[in-house]
């Protein structure tokens, strides 16, 4: 969002419609989120219930979480590694090329950028499948690298866009004076840049890890034993047969949307920027 | 070296050491971008083309050889009874979510638009269903259709409507249906927010005007907001496209492309053949058909991209 668009948002900020319109908008809200309060619903029944569950936890129960840490609690482990060393890896490598994107003039940054955006229309399942066979030879197969490197494919160039959006508005005048108090480039972008960009970084920060805590298809495609499993296979293989404990299904699906659920509540302005930043992406 | 250019600077010596520096600034950091992009899409590509000509498959991964079988892997995919039905899905399931996504992000945000008490919380609160893990949202969908004990059927029953349990995912005829809807739940919170974004640039006085001149509610939309909002609308609607026609999570997690192949689609296909039959030469051909119909759109979006950033 550019500054300008910004101000004629604020500038509109009054109110027109009334509480009639709140009450409207939450229905609509209930009937959206009514598939997220199921899940809650039944994570907090009594296991054993398939036949009808009731539409209120009237029969507090927490057997569900019990089985779904005891048989989950690894993957969901897994996951956060997975998620957390991918945060480290894409910011590493995409803050410093967003920099260079947005101040450099760089011959091929044009053709860089179109080559992130053609990356984007590329399927996961084309990714997956050559990365398999390049796995299995490198033997990166089930191991916590080969995925924190493949769930990357989200989170990187989502960083580059988001971040080089950000750094591209730093005026030059910063960086030369930086560069005047002797700095080199490095130093500039450490010790300049980087601060000066912290709530892009963290936007970028945010969805890397909530791409690489959802992905699905590197984790089924990537790993071929229990060995490393992120929770959202873990999830996968409950539902891949026939089911007859709901409540713990639905408890590990509520573990694992906790993460998005904390980010929306602890961190909504940022989780705004980085949905903004998906129509440029 | 031209002499404007030794007079920007202190001296060609300085000129040559900070021209070095930056130069190698410019490696450092742009270097491990271009790398990891190479390796974990630019190689993918090359290596998806090269596969789809050979015979690749479980005894490839002993032996290391891998024949050379021409065009064979795609007369026999294009060939299989499975592709039309596949195609055929992807085109509805493409074109179902779009339509349902839109339509109703747009009602949405329209709708926010007005700004009313506590309208702020609501629309972050909508994000939900698109921030949770696809996987997730499927195991609880999966809950909610089922057959016989599902929440759906049961409150259909209840109310009178289709009292006979349709089974959602287990009937050929509805399963790609149901598969839509639950994706046009997915995809709603992405489409309200970006529209609800191009809405906030309207300019206010605009709306005014019209009303000024006697346009009711319908000709406000049809002669002010939409035609403002169609940069943003080709960009929603391509980026659409793009990301909906490569949709694996929801259907896996739903039904598996089943019963009978109902739902089954290239994408889907692509990773039955691959990881299922273990045949990657066959699954590499499809997933090149994928990205060529991709591709397609690839150029309307890079057109609707620059549209956009034009205006």
């Amino acid at each position: 969002m550019t500054p300008t668009t910004l101000g004629a948002a604020r500038r509109r900020r009054h109110t027109r419609g009334g509480w009639g319109s709140t009450a409207a908008g939450i229905v609509i809200l209930a009937v959206l989120l009514f598939p997220i309060y199921w899940m809650v619903n039944v994570s907090l029944q009594p296991s054993g219930s398939a036949v009808g569950t009731p539409w209120l936890p009237f029969d507090l129960s927490f057997d569900g979480y019990a089985t779904a840490l005891g048989q989950q609690g690894r993957n969901l482990v897994t996951s956060l590694v997975v998620a957390l060393g991918s945060v480290v890896f894409s910011l590493l490598i995409a803050m410093p090329a967003a920099f260079a994107l947005a101040q450099f003039k760089i011959r091929f940054a044009g053709a860089f950028l179109f080559g992130i955006l053609i990356s984007q229309m590329i399927p996961g399942i084309v990714i997956a499948n050559a990365l398999y066979t390049a796995y299995n030879d490198l033997g990166l197969l089930n191991s916590i690298p080969g995925l924190i490197l493949a769930d990357s494919t989200a989170g990187i160039p989502f960083a580059i866009l988001i971040v080089r959006a950000f750094m591209i508005n730093i005026p030059r005048a910063v960086l030369e004076a930086s560069r005047v108090d002797g700095a080199g480039h490095v130093r500039t972008f450490v010790s300049i840049v980087l601060p000066m960009s912290r709530n892009a970084l963290i936007t970028a920060a945010l969805f890397t890890f909530l791409f690489s805590w959802a992905d699905f298809l590197f984790a089924l495609t990537l790993t071929t034993t229990e060995d490393v499993r992120p929770v959202t296979l873990g999830l996968y293989t409950y539902i891949g047969t026939y089911v007859n404990d709901w409540s713990s299904v639905m408890a590990t699906a509520v573990l694992a949307s906790i993460p998005a659920i904390v980010l929306l509540v602890v961190a909504q302005r940022y989780v705004a920027a980085g949905t903004t930043a998906g129509a440029v992406k | 070296m031209t002499v404007a250019d030794d007079r920007t600077v202190a001296g060609p010596r300085f000129w040559h050491s900070l021209r070095f520096q930056t130069r190698a600034a410019q490696v450092l950091f742009l270097a491990p971008a271009v790398i990891y992009m190479v390796a974990f899409f630019g190689y993918p590509i090359v290596k998806n083309f090269v596969m789809a000509f050979q015979e690749y498959s479980t005894s490839t991964f002993y032996t290391g050889e891998a024949p050379w079988v021409g065009l064979a892997n795609y007369s026999e995919v294009v060939s299989s009874p499975v592709f039309g039905k596949a195609m055929l899905n992807t085109v509805l399931f493409t074109a179902g979510s779009i339509a349902g996504q839109f339509v109703i992000g747009l009602a949405l945000a329209m709708f926010f638009r007005r700004r009313f008490p506590l309208s702020g919380v609501l629309r972050s609160l909508i994000l939900l269903p698109w921030l949770i893990p696809l996987i997730a949202s499927g195991a609880v969908w999966r809950w909610i259709l089922d057959k016989d004990n599902g929440a759906l059927n049961r409150f259909l029953a209840a109310i009178g409507v289709a009292s006979d349990h349709p089974g959602w995912l287990t009937s050929t005829s509805l399963a790609l249906v149901a598969v839509i809807l639950v994706n046009i739940w997915v995809g709603i919170p992405f489409n309200l927010t970006i529209l609800y974004g191009g809405l906030q640039d309207i300019p206010e006085d605009l709306y005014e005007a019209a009303a000024l001149d006697g346009a009711g509610g319908w000709q406000r939309f049809r002669y002010v907001t939409w035609p403002l909002l169609r940069p943003v609308v080709s960009v929603v609607l391509v980026l659409g496209v793009v990301y909906t026609i490569k949709v694996l999570d929801v259907i896996l997690a739903l039904t598996g492309g089943g019963p009978a192949n109902a739902s089954q689609t290239i994408a889907t296909q692509s990773y039955h053949l691959s990881f299922q039959q273990f045949d990657f030469g066959q699954g590499a051909a499809l997933g090149n058909i994928l990205i060529a119909i991709s591709l397609v759109f690839a150029i309307f979006y890079l057109r609707a991209n620059r549209r956009a950033v034009d205006e």
